[in-house]
Parts: C-alpha cells; sequence; structure tokens
C-alpha cells in the first residue's frame, strides 16, 4: 500500500527534556491509525511536529514525497494535512458558517481590492463558498445551527463543527486529536461510525490520538505506542493488546507477568478510569 | 428586622456616595462653570441638575435595592430607601456647605470659590441650607417614582427627560443655525430656545413630544413595521430611495446653513472617524492593538505637507488630488514597516511596542536633526488648499497658487471632502469585513495559531491589516493638513492615538457604525459644548468606565455581539436539540 506520510528518526526536544525521541512511522493512504500512549508519552508534541507548530530537531517528516517539516503550518495545510484539537479551538466570537469558512481561506482566491470593489467573481465565489460550507455544516449533522456563534454550540456539536472546519481545507490526511475527550458512550459509537464514514466516503487517511480503548480498538487498522516519547510498540489492534511492552508502559512493571489472560480486560478498565478521572 | 436594617444601610450608602460625588463636582468646579448655562432658562441651570441628577439617581439606585431584597414590589419600602438616599445626599451637600463657611477650602482647592458658595446657597448665607435636605428627599423620591412606574410609562418619561436635556444642551446652536432663516423658523426659534437654554415652553414642549411620539411607537412600531413589509417591494424601495435622498440632502446643505463652526466640528468628527475606521481594522477586525496610531497620520499629513506646500519646506508643487493618494500609499508603506519588526508580537507587548513606534515618529518629525527638512519645531506652513478647477503656476515661495474654480479654502468647504472620505472609508471596511480578507482577521484575533493551521498566511495577513488600517489614517492626515494649512510635530500627540481606541471602545470594538457612533459621542460633543471641553478626560473616563460595567460590548455593537446576545436568551433551546439530532442519526 502506498504510503501517505513518512516521519523518519524525529527527534524533538523542550531545552533537556526529549519530548519525541528517534520515532518512525507511517501512515499507508486511506488508512486509520492511532496513537496512544500514557499521559505524557508525546503524542500531541507528534502532532505539532508533523503539522509545523513546533520545529523537530533532527529527522525528517514528509508527506507524499515532499519533506513538510521546514515548512509554516500554513503552507503545510495548504499541502494536505489538517488537524483538530485535544481542548477544543474554535473561534469562539464567530459563527459556525463562518468557522467552516475560515477554513475555505485556501480554496478562494479574491484579492481584498476586487472585495471592495464587489467584482462578479467575487460575488460567485462567496456565493459557492456559502454553499460548500452549508454541505459540510448538514455533513457532520449541523443543519440549521449555521448562525449559531461557536461558544454557544453544545459540546458535542463543537467536536464536529472542528471537524467540519477542518474537512474545509479539503485535506487527504487529518489528525484528530482526541475527539472522543468528553463524550458519552452513545456519542463515542456515533463518532466512531463517523470517523469511518469521513475514511470511506472522502477517501482521507486519518491519525488519530485516543484514550478511549474502546474507539482505538475498534476503528484502528495500525496502533502505535509512544512511551517518554519513545515508540514501543507497532501493529494491528491484537498485536498491541498483547504486547507485553505496553502492557508494563500502562500499568507497570510486574502487570506484564502477572498473567496474561485477564491483561486485557484491566488493560481498558484502568484507561477508561484514567480518563475519568 | 435584619432585612431592615440592611436595607437603611444600602439607602444610606447610596446616599453617602452620591453626596460625596456631588461634593466632587463643585470642587472640581464642574458645577461653577455649568451654572452659566441654562437647561430651563431662568428656572434650572446645568450646575444644578447635574447636582439634582445626583439625588435622583441615588433614589432610582436604593429604591432598586429595595426591590432586589423582596421577592414582591413593596412600593412603601422603594420610596423609604429613595427618600433615605436623597436626604443623605442633602445632608451631605449641605454639611459641606456649612464645612467650607467654617474653613477655608480654597487653600487646597481652587475651584472652592466665594462664587461657588453664593450659587449653593442662592446668595442668601447659610440660612439657605436646610433647603438641601428638603431637595434631596424630593429628588430621591422623584427618582423612586421614575423606578417604581410601569415600564410603559418609564420609558417614554427617561427618554425625554434625557432628550430635553440634550435640546437644551445643543440650544445655542439651534437658535444660531435657526435664527438665521426665513422670519418664521427665526420666530420658532425664539420661542423654543433662549440665550442660554431651553425657554419654558420650548422644555414643556420637547418633553411632551416625545414622550407622545415614545408611547405611540411603542404602542404602533409593530403595526408600522408589518405596514412597511406589506408594501409591494418597489414601493418598499422607493420608500428608501426617497429616505435616502432626503439625508443626502441634509447632509449637502447642513454646512452652508450651519455656518463654519459646526462644518469644523463635523470635520474633525470625519477625521476620527477616519482614524477610527482604520484602527478598527488593526485592533477591532485583527485584534492587533496598535497604541501609536497616530504615526499614521502624521505620515499622511506630512507627505501632503511636503508635496503640495508653497512654504520653503514644499518638495513639490503639486496638486492636493495628487498628493492625497500618494499621502495613501507612503502611509501603507509605513504600515507594512512597523508591521514587519512586531509580526511575532502578541497582546501587551505589541501595545508597548506601537506606543514606542508612534512617539519615535513624532520625536524624529520635531526633531532639530531633521529640521532641514520638517521643519522641526516650527513645522511646515504655507500648505495649498485643494482646488477643483485649473491651479496657477508656482510662482516662488510664500506666494499660494491661484486657484481658478472652486477653492477647498476653510472649513464648510472641507466639510464636503471630509465626510465623503469618511463614507468611502466605511464602504471599504465593510466590503473588507465581509471578505475573504475580513474572516482570516477575525480568526487571527480569535486564536492565532489555529489561523495558522487552517492556511491563513499570517505575515501577509497581518500585514495587510496594519496597511490598510494605516491607508485610512494617512487619508484622514492628509485632510487635516489641508483644513489647518500648517503641520506641527506638536499635533501628533499620544493622546490623538488614546482617543482613537477609546472612541472604537465606546462605540464598539470591530463595528463599522460603532466607530462613527463613538466618534461622534467622544469627539463631537465635547467640540460642541465648550463647558464640557474643559473636563474632556474626566467625561472620558467615566464613560469608559461606564461603558465597560453597563455596555461592554460599545454603543453600537458588532453584528457577532449582538447575535451572540440574542443567542444566550435562547441557549435552552439550543442544549435540547443536539440531543434530538444525535437520536435521529442514531
Amino acid at each position: 500500500m502506498a504510503v501517505i506520510l513518512t516521519a523518519k528518526k524525529v527527534v524533538k526536544r523542550f531545552g533537556g527534556l526529549v519530548a519525541v525521541n528517534s520515532v518512525d512511522f507511517d501512515i499507508p493512504e486511506k488508512s486509520i491509525v492511532s496513537i496512544i500512549g500514557p499521559n505524557g508519552a508525546g503524542k500531541t508534541t507528534f502532532f505539532n511536529c508533523i503539522t509545523g507548530f513546533g520545529k523537530i530537531n533532527e529527522g525528517e517528516i514528509s508527506f507524499e514525497g515532499t519533506p513538510i517539516h521546514r515548512l509554516r503550518p500554513d503552507q503545510i495545510t495548504h499541502l494536505g494535512i489538517s488537524r483538530t484539537y485535544q481542548n477544543i479551538r474554535l473561534f469562539p466570537d464567530m459563527t459556525a458558517l463562518e468557522n467552516i469558512l475560515v477554513g475555505q481561506h485556501l480554496f478562494l482566491h479574491s484579492s481584498w481590492i476586487s472585495a471592495v470593489l464587489g467584482t462578479p467573481r467575487v460575488h460567485a465565489e462567496e456565493k459557492m463558498a456559502l454553499v460548500e460550507a452549508q454541505r459540510l455544516l448538514n455533513y457532520v449533522d449541523l443543519k440549521g445551527k449555521g448562525d449559531m456563534l461557536a461558544r454557544n454550540l453544545p459540546y458535542g456539536a463543537q467536536r464536529r463543527l472542528e471537524i467540519a472546519r477542518a474537512l474545509a481545507t479539503k485535506p487527504k490526511l487529518l489528525l484528530l486529536d482526541e475527539p472522543s475527550a468528553g463524550m458519552n458512550p452513545r456519542e463515542t459509537e456515533d463518532l466512531t461510525a463517523f470517523i469511518h464514514r469521513i475514511r470511506d466516503e472522502l477517501g482521507i487517511s486519518i491519525l488519530l490520538i485516543e484514550h478511549h480503548m474502546r474507539v482505538v480498538m475498534g476503528i484502528s487498522e495500525r496502533i502505535t505506542v509512544l512511551d517518554y516519547g519513545e515508540k514501543i510498540a507497532e501493529g494491528t489492534p491484537a498485536e498491541i493488546q498483547s504486547n507485553p511492552h505496553v502492557i508494563e508502559a500502562y500499568l507497570g512493571r510486574g502487570a506484564s507477568t502477572a498473567g496474561m489472560a485477564n491483561a486485557h480486560e484491566r488493560f481498558s478498565d484502568s484507561k477508561t478510569k484514567s480518563k475519568s478521572r | 428586622m435584619m432585612k431592615k436594617d440592611n436595607l437603611t444601610w444600602i439607602a444610606i450608602k447610596t446616599g453617602l456616595l452620591s453626596g460625596v460625588i456631588a461634593i466632587f463636582l463643585c470642587l472640581i468646579g464642574m458645577v461653577e462653570v455649568f451654572s452659566k448655562r441654562d437647561v430651563v432658562e431662568k428656572i434650572i441651570t446645568l450646575g444644578d441638575f447635574i447636582l439634582l441628577a445626583t439625588a435622583v439617581s441615588a433614589g432610582v439606585i436604593a429604591a432598586r435595592a429595595a426591590s432586589q431584597t423582596d421577592q414582591q414590589r413593596q412600593p412603601l419600602k422603594s420610596l423609604f430607601a429613595g427618600a433615605l438616599a436623597g436626604i443623605t445626599t442633602g445632608v451631605l451637600i449641605a454639611a459641606f456647605i456649612g464645612l467650607s463657611q467654617q474653613i477655608n477650602l480654597r487653600s487646597v482647592f481652587l475651584s472652592a470659590s466665594p462664587s461657588l458658595f453664593n450659587l449653593l446657597t442662592f446668595k442668601g448665607g447659610t440660612s439657605w441650607i436646610w433647603m438641601y435636605p428638603a431637595i434631596g428627599i424630593a429628588a430621591g423620591l422623584l427618582g423612586t417614582t421614575l423606578f417604581l412606574l410601569p415600564e410603559k410609562f418609564r420609558q417614554p418619561i427617561t427618554r425625554a427627560i434625557f432628550i430635553t436635556f440634550l435640546m437644551a444642551l445643543f440650544s445655542g446652536l439651534f437658535r444660531v443655525v435657526m435664527i438665521n432663516q426665513s422670519s418664521g423658523i427665526a420666530k420658532l426659534a425664539k420661542y423654543l430656545f433662549g440665550q442660554t437654554g431651553l425657554t419654558l415652553s420650548g422644555a414643556i414642549i420637547f418633553f411632551v413630544a416625545v414622550v407622545a411620539i415614545s408611547m405611540f411607537w411603542s404602542a404602533r412600531s409593530k403595526n408600522l413595521q408589518e405596514g412597511f413589509a406589506r408594501i409591494p417591494k418597489r414601493g418598499q424601495t422607493s420608500i428608501r430611495v426617497v429616505v435616502f435622498a432626503l439625508l443626502a440632502y441634509v447632509v449637502l446643505m447642513l454646512p452652508q446653513v450651519s455656518g463654519p463652526f459646526i462644518a469644523q466640528v463635523i470635520v474633525i468628527v470625519s477625521l476620527y472617524a477616519l482614524m477610527g475606521l482604520g484602527l478598527n481594522i488593526t485592533l477591532g477586525f485583527a485584534g492587533l492593538l496598535d497604541l501609536g496610531f497616530v504615526a499614521f497620520f502624521a505620515v499622511g499629513a506630512y507627505t501632503v505637507g511636503l508635496l503640495t506646500s508653497y512654504g520653503i519646506f514644499g518638495l513639490q508643487h503639486i496638486p492636493f488630488w495628487v498628493a492625497a493618494p500618494i499621502a495613501v500609499l507612503v502611509s501603507m508603506m509605513f504600515g507594512a514597516f512597523l508591521g514587519l519588526p512586531v509580526l511575532g508580537i502578541r497582546g501587551d507587548y505589541l501595545a508597548i511596542a506601537t506606543l514606542g513606534f508612534g512617539e519615535i515618529v513624532r520625536l524624529l518629525a520635531g526633531s532639530d536633526f531633521l529640521a532641514p527638512f520638517f521643519g522641526g519645531p516650527q513645522g511646515i506652513i504655507g500648505i495649498q488648499k485643494p482646488c477643483l478647477g485649473t491651479l496657477g503656476e508656482f510662482i516662488r515661495v510664500d506666494v499660494p497658487r491661484v486657484c481658478n474654480g472652486l477653492e477647498f479654502a476653510g472649513p464648510k468647504e472641507i466639510y464636503y471632502l471630509a465626510v465623503a472620505s469618511a463614507i468611502l472609508v466605511a464602504f471599504i471596511a465593510l466590503r473588507l469585513q465581509r471578505s475573504r480578507l475580513g474572516r482570516a482577521w477575525m480568526a487571527i484575533r480569535e486564536d492565532e495559531d489555529v489561523a495558522e493551521a487552517l492556511g491563513i498566511n499570517l505575515i501577509q495577513t497581518k500585514l495587510l491589516a496594519y496597511m490598510l488600517g494605516a491607508a485610512f489614517a494617512g487619508l484622514g492626515g492628509a485632510i487635516f493638513t489641508v483644513l489647518v494649512g500648517s503641520i506641527f510635530a506638536t499635533s501628533m500627540q499620544l493622546i490623538v492615538s488614546i482617543n482613537v481606541v477609546a472612541l472604537i471602545i465606546v462605540g464598539g470594538m470591530g463595528s463599522i457604525p460603532g466607530v462613527i457612533v463613538g466618534a461622534i459621542a467622544l469627539i463631537g460633543m465635547p467640540e460642541l459644548l465648550r463647558e464640557v471641553s474643559e473636563y474632556r478626560f474626566l467625561f472620558y473616563g467615566a464613560a469608559l468606565i461606564m461603558m465597560m460595567l453597563a455596555k461592554p460590548e460599545g454603543l453600537w455593537p458588532s453584528q457577532a455581539t449582538l447575535r451572540e446576545l440574542h443567542h444566550e436568551d435562547a441557549g435552552e433551546d439550543s442544549e435540547i436539540a443536539p440531543a434530538k439530532s444525535s437520536q435521529a442519526k442514531a
């Protein structure tokens, strides 16, 4: 299978702290891949490295063969990578529709001068943008909420709006940072189905950071485990669940020798607990 | 019992506070200065009015506090609280007068002059002091009554008081304007407006008229709006056209009717509106606080000065119509020049950096070092007025070129230039706000990192905000130069930048009509009311604090803010709706 994103020996340091240590990582095209790991394992830092928020210290990241680790965030977005945030970061004082319109920024080309003059091309372009924004709103099940300020939307709707805004940049790779955080089981189920839909209908590769083990195990084709900035395991959900290194990272030394039979259960239990804490 | 004590204490506290405010207004000389103006001739002066207003508002506040202590409305309790607050105010003022008879306050407070006390004691000595508690009770009760009135009557009455008061403040202006008209209008003017304030009959007429109109409007406005909606589309458009034509006619004729003083005030308001619209782009839209905004005004002014002056510093002698666009372009370049080094700076640091930039421009322009180019402290004089027609040849220094045609010599002509520019720039700003660029600015204001992650080029977008903001301010500077006919570095003070920031905040951040309302309120009013202009900064400070407390969104908030308020009312619906939709999905 063709690979859409490759990271080679990526190192990111904050002063003396090595947040990401020599990580190799691939995302196959049109796949759903997850990164998991305990708190502080460097997952979000790794996301930031891909999207250009933090410049990496060593190694290289390339997207469809183009090196991107020296580009600005907006240039990376232009190439086709978009993301959502762990703590929702919508534009709170803009409407839902405006949030999506901002996401379409890259595909609108009218200059400010033609906007001031109000040329027919600008009108046509704005009209098309509105239609597209409305379509995206419907796609994430927010029909009729376009005129509401983002801050006044309920939590689940904000999550979905953030995904719609990310989709507005027409990405080939979508990075979702803990999309199910704070959701109830029913919403989580909906979300899982929705992520599948995005991949299947739009052909977008998806990289997830997720703590919710049911989501991760149910949705991912491949999983990468980070601990203290290092990759400790990689494989299919089944392989990861039985990997002693992973269980050790999550539950501590001893757990891996304490009988593999019920490790599964304890593993997912402990995660739900740590989440609710 | 406890509750009642509590209420008594609140009422006394309110009264003490308003009494202290009243004494403060006396001691800074405001009451004395304002006493020279009447609200209603021979009945109540402006000075009396503000003293009375403190007691009345004490009554309103105390009454409100009384109504909040209980679920039910108890008019007697409110009246008691209002009267108590009023009497406390009165007693405090009386005590102040009594004290001032014993001690010479003048050694500390310059304004505590004998004439002030003559005013306060109605020229009757201390024997009249007992009046104050009595007036205080009356005023407190008046405030309480106002508060207790049902909404239907309260709103028209408060509106009527406010508008009659405004009419009284501007009565001199109305009188001057109307007296120059036909004899009928002149007679009407003399009937309504006296020399120093409204006549009694004028005050009654305005009060009754506003109450009547306001009550009629609140009863019928829905019908009228529906009636308007029922008119066919074509009819609606023609009504709009007629209204617009009427407005345009008023704008065109105003300086001819009102004379140069009002024209000049409107020019200054327009210039501040131009700067406000510029800063509204950088601060209101893109969220980049610029405290050195006057720098761009200076750049625009000096560019036009150097390019058109017939004095010794004139480099070129081109017409204003060519120089103004050049000034706008040069200001834009300066905008980029300022923007580049501060691109990565955010928030407070940006404010300080731009503050420095503004001061640097002013100091450089006025420095001896650059005096050979910019005239230093002597400034640039002899700036050619704009001329609609052919301009005569430049002969020699200090001789203005002859204008064959319409010369924009004074405020009455420059009025058209300034107002037209302000309208044009407001239109441009409106178009920008609704464009892709406007959305990008707002995204940067809300969250810079996320905006960048959505593909917005921060460097380009921020620079455009600085450049376009600077361009508008530069145009303002260009017009200011030809209005005054000279430029001095001393007119580019920091206070100008602060005024512009203040008018944006008062008007409503990010709102284009708000900028214009803010410019009228903060610049136009003090210019028109000479008495107020002495206390301009007191007025500013009070206005800003009151805005932040009572109406943080500004006088004319932007659409987004309005929508926000609207949706907070409907907040409960929005909580329910998504549950439905997720069920529908499942």
